[in-house]
């Protein structure tokens, strides 16, 4: 017979338990990677690209979200930095993607041009095209809070996916060829 | 071979550990009083291992043995003297060490003091000490141990951040862990109690000593760190909310709700399943900060090492240790008898509002530090909780809390009307008013409230010593009679009071302050808070591990020369970290405060600060610190179990006569 | 009743907005020249989270993101827009995340309740208590046989 004053001394205990099941599965998220506590959200994903102008990165035309509002089939978007030591580590991949055909347009961010310039001829320039966002305001619009970064846009010119970090091999064999098999 | 005697030594104490906890709880069980009296002997054991591993860490340091990874990774050949040995502690490993250490001294100092105990009391307390002994030293043994060998051995070490180089922090971590780890023997005294199936007003005061000695700590150790964070994070700020500060502060709130319940056990023998859950609670939101921090589930500046690894082991420890202990306390609780009865308007009435309210605080910090993680994993969004939350919902749970201080201290045991205790607070009651008008003259209302509740407890204080010398109702001789016998206890209390009231004031005197940034040349004098900050110059330094930027800011005051200020910028080289040193010039009701910014153009950037009642805030802690302290020196406390005294039969005599 | 209405009052009187606010702003020329502008600007600054740095407010760090954020609050504050319509904006850019002050909506119910729900639960909790007491069997009444050993025992 458990009396009212037995379960109202059991709840701590419950609690306890709640809280050490809770923490348990964060642990387990994080290691598996769904849950990154210092991750930001982008809100943009499954939203159009914002508007912008940017002046290209050398020679060339620049690059405007009115061609990326109706692209006609998906196209990546990738912010870089001369500066960002990441982006060095990504570069080989990117390369690669370029070397499948893969269309990706490029954005320097709060980069010196000349500095931009050489980072792409030491290790490779895979955008079609390369514009340069000096201010970083373009990149503010696109939420970004850090380098480098790469977005996913479809063939409607909405936000599909957005990538934070280097983009690795692992990342771009399973999470990238799924996007392209779906919205191809 | 110094650093594998220190491994040794940790294993010893594991071992030493297991002994002290499974001989004396198996004896206390049998009352066998062989195996309770091997509690003391093994507590101070283990406590020997642990001077020699720490003493072997420490070593390694000191002597720049690069060949530990540990010291590898966090010191190097330039770095001071004074921050080799502290850094030992900086980081996760050594921190470990730390909370082993201090939980071994805990052990240690119940087998060296406890001597009054009851011997199976003393017997439990020491065993569960072991206990959590053993969870701690395998975690450090087999997941973060500080002596692990790194071949071939750097020529230098990585260096400690920059940062951390700084005799605040250095001594921030053993003094807040010794308050941390200092509730484990409250703990252990609860679960010992809960084993014996008894709880009465010895428990009370005996539990008493123990639960101030770790209170003090953590006020010391809190405040230490929010010092530490006002003179060198160079913002100001001394308070951000983050996750790891709440951390410290949730077993501090419910600290002082226990130490509190304590009493109230000691005079009615009441309030006893509430006493008990609170030093259960307290211990376990100790551990759980822990937990918090090292997991890396939490967005913090302060997070160490984050390694979800290390997080399950802890998580495994914390389900024994607070799983146990409230799964002991389903079953056992019950059965304790019930207390002396009261009425809700009384001493114990009040002191249960203080649990509720204190309780609530904590609940409601619980609740904005976690729920950005249960709104991850329910919901899946992500939100902050910051500053404006906890601002928003905290302060109204405060403001009771200060008002019930006052006057809880006036209202005598058992039954009470709240009345004639109002009334004795009259004065008290205007002068808080009067401050808080003064103060509040062009300003908003916060500032007012915030003087107000401060007057309220410092004066409420002086109106509780008063009351006890029944001062200007007796003649002065026979008050002043009363004071040289007034215990310390009560003059503890009142202090402990009143230095709250002074660090709310300098909370409140910190939201008038003033500051302005300029970018100035040398020999530009520029004017701030009603003050005249005149930059002289900016010359090149260096230390042992940096070289340095030092201005000269001469302030001054209608003509008058006030201070010299020389905020500096300094370069650490070896990690390519730039930190800023801030000058701070206090006359103790007011501090300037004076950065260092970038230099441009021959133009220095510098911000200035001037911040009323700045220290006051770490006065008032230490003030109740000190309270503290003196309670704790209160002879009552001292207090033991009554021996048997054997007496010697005169020759011839048979026994039995 | 009145502990009641005290904290009522209390929590209308104590606005959040006189907590003392720290600033990382390392460069005057950052600072507007109004000061009641400037100083709008930076208490909406304090609202909002800097995204690279652990738990810090915009104003607050010294991040190159921070900064310039710091920078676009303070062009949209110049131009007239609303507090409201500054977060907005980040809000659409970075989500709820960035507002250091959680929303108040239906998945925020139980943070924002926080406080009565902690203080509803320790009224309860003490009312049980205080209850269980209250009804508790009384004692029966002395048997004659015992009131005379009473009478006995305590004497005339």
């Amino acid at each position: 017979m458990i009396g009212r004053r037995q379960v109202l001394l059991g709840l701590p205990l419950a609690v306890a338990v709640g809280g050490g099941g809770i923490s348990y599965v964060m642990l387990q998220r994080m290691e598996r990677g769904t849950y990154d506590p210092h991750g930001v959200p982008n809100p943009l994903v499954g939203k159009p690209v914002p508007h912008f102008a940017l002046p290209p990165l050398g020679a060339g035309p620049g690059l405007a979200s009115a061609e990326l509002h109706h692209p006609g089939r998906p196209v990546l978007v990738n912010f870089f930095a001369s500066w960002c030591v990441p982006c060095v580590q990504e570069a080989p991949e990117l390369m690669a993607l370029h070397d499948r055909a893969v269309p990706i347009y490029g954005i320097a961010y709060k980069d010196q041009p000349d500095a931009a310039l050489g980072f792409l001829e030491r290790h490779g320039n895979p955008y079609l095209r390369v514009a340069t966002d000096l201010p970083g305001r373009t990149a503010i619009d696109f939420g970004l809070y850090g380098v480098p970064e790469t977005y996913f846009i479809d063939r409607g010119g909405i936000i599909r996916w957005r990538w934070a970090g280097a983009l690795t091999p692992d990342v771009a064999h399973d999470q990238l060829a799924a996007l392209m098999r779906t919205y191809a | 071979m110094i650093p594998e005697l220190g491994h040794f030594a940790i294993a010893l104490a594991v071992v030493l550990a297991a002994a002290q906890s499974v001989i004396p709880l198996w004896g206390a069980q049998r009352r066998d009083a062989r195996m309770m009296q091997a509690a003391a002997p093994l507590a101070i054991g283990q406590l020997l291992a642990l001077l020699v591993a720490a003493g072997a860490l420490v070593w390694s340091a000191v002597t720049d043995d690069f060949s530990v990874l540990n010291i590898a990774e966090n010191s190097s050949a330039l770095k001071p003297l004074l921050y080799k040995i502290t850094g030992t502690w900086g980081d996760h490993e050594g921190s470990i060490l730390l909370w082993c250490l201090i939980l071994g001294l805990c052990g240690g100092a119940v087998a060296a003091f406890g001597s009054r105990l009851p011997t199976s009391l003393r017997a439990r307390v020491i065993g569960v000490l072991g206990l959590s002994s053993v969870g701690f030293l395998l975690f450090c043994l087999l997941a973060s141990n500080p002596f692990t060998r790194l071949w071939p051995p750097p020529i230098d070490g990585q260096g400690m951040n920059p940062l951390l180089q700084d005799p605040g922090l250095a001594f921030h971590p053993p003094i807040l862990y010794a308050g941390y780890v200092g509730f484990s023997v409250p703990f252990a005294f609860a679960i010992a109690a809960l084993l014996e199936g008894r709880v009465d007003a010895a428990w009370g005061r005996w539990v008493r000593p123990w639960t101030l000695g770790a209170w003090c700590f953590l006020t010391c150790g809190i405040a230490l760190g929010s010092w530490w964070a006002y003179y060198e994070l160079g913002w100001g700020g001394f308070w951000f909310w983050d996750p790891v500060e709440n951390a410290s502060l949730m077993p501090w709130l419910t600290g002082t709700a226990l130490l509190h319940s304590a009493i109230v056990v000691e005079k009615r023998e009441a309030l006893r399943v509430w006493t008990i859950l609170l030093a259960i609670g307290t211990f376990s939101l100790s551990l759980s900060g822990t937990f918090m921090v090292r997991s890396g589930i939490l967005n913090s500046v302060h997070s160490f090492a984050n390694d979800p690894t290390r997080g399950v082991f802890i998580l495994a420890l914390l389900a024994v240790l607070i799983g146990g202990s409230l799964t002991l306390f389903a079953v056992r609780a019950p059965k304790l008898a019930e207390g002396g009865m009261f009425a809700p308007v009384s001493r114990e009435g009040a002191l249960v509002l203080n649990n509720i309210l204190l309780c609530s605080i904590c609940a409601v910090i619980i609740t904005g530090t976690m729920y950005p993680l249960l709104a991850d994993l329910f919901f899946g969004v992500k939100i902050s909780v910051g500053p404006p939350y906890f601002e928003a919902t905290v302060f109204p749970l405060a403001v009771p809390l200060f008002a019930a201080m006052a006057v809880g201290q006036m209202l005598p045991w058992k039954r009470a009307s709240l009345g004639p205790a109002l009334l004795k607070l009259w004065w008290v009651a205007l002068l808080a008013l009067a401050v808080g008008l003064f103060t509040a003259i062009g300003l908003k209302a916060a500032p007012f409230l915030a003087f107000a509740a401060a007057t309220w407890l410092i004066a409420g204080a002086v109106a509780d010593i008063a009351e006890r010398l029944r001062l200007f109702r007796v003649r002065l001789a026979d008050s002043a009679r009363r004071l040289i016998g007034l215990r310390l206890g009560a003059i503890g209390a009142a202090l402990a009071h009143a230095g709250l009231g002074v660090t709310i004031a300098g909370i409140a005197g910190m939201s008038l302050a003033s500051h302005r940034i300029v970018a100035v040349r040398p020999g530009q004098t520029v004017p701030e808070g009603g003050y005249s900050w005149h930059l002289t110059g900016i010359v090149d330094g260096h230390g042992s591990n940096y070289v340095d930027r030092i201005a000269t800011i001469v302030v001054s005051r209608d003509g008058r020369t006030v201070a010299v200020m020389r905020p500096s910028r300094r370069s650490f080289p070896l990690q390519q970290q730039t930190t800023t040193d801030v000058a701070i010039r206090t006359n103790g009701f007011r501090d300037l405060y004076a950065v260092l910014g970038d230099e441009r153009n021959g133009q220095a950037v510098l911000r200035l600060h001037v911040n009323p009642l700045a220290p006051w805030i770490w006065f008032g802690a230490l003030i109740m610190a000190f309270g503290g302290g003196l309670s704790l020196a209160d002879r009552r406390l001292r207090v033991g179990a009554p021996a048997r005294r054997t007496v010697a039969l005169p020759a011839g005599a048979s026994p039995g006569t | 009743m009145k502990p009641v209405l005290l904290a009522l009052l209390a929590w209308l009187l104590a606005s959040p907005v006189w907590a003392p606010v720290a600033h990382a702003v390392d460069d005057p020329s950052e600072m507007l020249a109004n000061p009641v502008l400037e100083r709008r600007a930076e208490q909406i600054g304090d609202r909002l989270r800097c995204l690279v740095c652990q738990n810090e407010s915009i104003e607050q760090s010294s991040a190159g993101l921070a900064r310039d954020l710091r920078h676009i609050v303070r062009q949209k504050v110049t131009a007239g827009w609303t507090d409201r319509q500054v977060v907005a904006w980040m809000v659409a850019r970075y989500g709820t995340f960035v507002e250091l002050r959680p929303p108040f909506e239906a998945q925020t119910l139980l943070l924002w309740g926080a406080p009565v729900l902690a203080l509803a639960t320790g009224a309860a909790v003490v009312g049980i208590g205080w209850r269980a007491r209250a009804t508790a069997v009384p004692l029966p009444p002395l048997s004659d046989t015992e009131r005379a050993r009473l009478d006995r025992l305590t004497g005339p």
